[in-house]
């Protein structure tokens, strides 16, 4: 070792004075044992990723699966279709977030109001939330795509695009409408005391002081909502919707070679995994936020 | 003139009589002291006169109108009365200033720069100016407090609560936020304050009341409640509070 270098800290930060013998010993176990640690994680990793991939590749169905799941070539004639496809289901997030925002927070604010005037309000969003978060998106994607068209009323969509959309938006609603009032009820009593005892009437009190809180606690759950939303929107392709879902289920139809439901599968990955890992972060930064201010 | 007026005030949370026949006059411009262990009743006695709490039995006067009264609008009570937490509960969401000026802004409808200015006058005077932009978590715990009085009194109260304002605090930190409350009474400010800080009464209190068991059983100057106390549970009290090494 250079004996020039500054002597540094375990976090690698150069010291400010000569460490003891005792100290540079125990770094130099430190290290030893990082290096032991190491080792181990990587045999591991090795041992177990190595056997499941053998298990798949010596499997005695493996050549005809990879013919039939991993076409590449086919894969890439398609990708092109299924692209096209994915975009719908981007544009259909971007415009069903927007609409669940706006009605999740509605629904929200109602089921956290004490409003006496607002009291059958509060409960038509209590039975809402109750029967959307119990019903599979699913039954009710069919549901609204079918059954509005059925009722055959003068001036209403038969768009199944947007049947599916409101679908989903009415599902998702409710899911988000409880998230936004957990954040509201997980502000603490006090600050709605201080509000109040400042004279701020309710509602500014919950303007003001609450929802600002609340909201930006509940940013990295919300996104995960997002990542979830953006994998769901591919359930419109029931109806009909020429999504991601759809484009593959029609190029493979085509075919019976199924590599365009991989091909689909990859794109939605490539959106949906940074999406996870910058929800990860954000969700990191708002814990050690809050770690802080409790230490304060 | 009495700025408040508390008449045979009760209040019990389940079965518990946490107030008990409670009556208390504060004239204005003067300080009243509460003094007593916890759990004798002084927080509830503040948050029942900011209507925090609804209160069980009696009724509260503020400048001899009844705001025990169900009618009444609690917004426009607590427009007069400021309150101060133990725990500061400034909002850490706003900048310094912006907790300062919600209420005048939002409220009382003061114009955003006449009620930034006034912060900023208030502010410069408890050597809080540089603070102004900053966030609630980057001060110490006497800072908060402090900013947390001068919210309080942005809004110009006629009656100021003060909930055990030094107890959250580290010792070092606790005169200067005393020495806001000492300048405020000088100011003219009527208060009403729970405290465990003896010698702290003693300067600033025109009246101090040792409650127990929800109820006053001792008042008068502080020379006398504090310094030669007349009733046995009041010397036990501070004989306790001595032993703590806290006279």
């Amino acid at each position: 070792m250079n004996n020039d270098s500054p002597a540094r800290d375990n976090s690698g930060r150069a010291l400010s004075w000569t460490p003891s013998q005792r100290e540079l010993e125990r770094q130099a176990s430190r290290k030893a044992i990082g290096r032991k640690k190491a080792l181990i994680a990587t045999l591991s990793s090795v041992i177990v990723i190595g056997s499941l991939i053998r298990l798949i590749v010596t499997s005695p169905g493996w050549q005809s699966v990879k013919d039939t799941f991993f076409d590449w070539s086919y894969g890439g004639e398609v990708l092109g279709a299924v692209a096209k496809g994915l975009v719908v289901n981007i544009r259909l997030t971007i415009i069903a977030a927007i609409l669940i925002g706006i009605f999740a927070m509605i629904l929200a604010l109602l089921r956290t109001s004490r409003s006496a005037a607002l009291t059958p309000f509060r409960l038509m969003a209590t039975a809402y939330v109750d029967i959307f978060r119990g019903v599979p998106l699913l039954l009710v994607i069919l549901l609204i795509g079918f059954g509005v068209p059925a009722l055959r009323i003068e001036g209403l969509t038969n768009s199944v695009l947007i049947l599916g959309t409101t679908a989903v938006v009415l599902t998702y609603s409710a899911y988000v409408a409880e998230v936004i009032r957990s954040g509201i009820l997980s502000i603490h009593p006090s600050q709605r005391a201080a509000a109040r005892s400042l004279g701020l009437s309710s509602s500014q009190t919950m303007r003001h002081v609450v929802l600002p809180q609340a909201i930006k606690r509940v940013v990295p759950p919300l996104l995960n909502d997002l990542v979830a939303l953006l994998k769901d929107t591919g359930l419109v392709s029931i109806l009909g919707v020429t999504d991601a879902v759809r484009a593959a289920q029609i190029a493979s139809s085509r075919t019976f070679n199924y590599t365009p439901y991989v091909t689909a599968a990859i794109l939605f990955l490539l959106i949906t995994i940074p999406l996870t890992r910058y929800t990860d972060r954000v969700l990191a930064k708002s814990i050690k936020r809050q770690n802080a201010q409790g230490a304060a | 003139m009495n700025v408040l007026e508390v008449k045979n005030l009760r209040k019990s949370f389940e079965d518990h009589l946490v107030i008990n026949d409670l009556s208390l006059t504060v004239p204005d411009h003067t300080a009243t002291v509460l003094i007593g262990s916890s759990g004798s009743g002084k927080s509830t006695l503040l948050r029942c006169i900011n209507l925090l709490d609804t209160i069980d039995d009696g009724s509260i006067y503020l400048d001899g109108k009844e705001i025990s009264d169900p009618e009444i609008n609690v917004d426009e009570v607590r427009k007069n009365l400021g309150m101060v937490f133990q725990s500061f509960n400034l909002f850490p969401h706003m900048s310094v200033l912006d907790n300062i000026t919600l209420s005048p802004i939002r409220v009382h409808k003061v114009s955003k720069t006449q009620a930034r200015d006034e912060a900023m006058t208030v502010l410069r005077r408890f050597d809080l100016a540089d603070k102004a932009d900053q966030f609630p978590d980057r001060l110490s715990g006497g800072q908060q407090q402090r900013v947390a009085i001068i919210r309080s009194i942005a809004v110009k109260p006629r009656l100021l609560l003060l909930d055990e304002v030094t107890s959250a605090l580290d010792p070092v930190l606790v005169n200067e936020v005393l020495s806001i409350v000492r300048d405020l009474k000088s100011d003219g400010m009527a208060m009403v304050l729970a405290t465990h800080e003896m010698g702290f009464a003693t300067q600033v209190a025109d009246e101090v009341c040792f409650l127990k068991d929800g109820n006053i059983v001792e008042r008068g100057p502080a020379s006398q409640v504090i310094s030669a106390p007349q009733q046995a549970e009041t010397k036990d009290f501070l004989r306790r509070v001595h032993e703590a090494g806290r006279l």
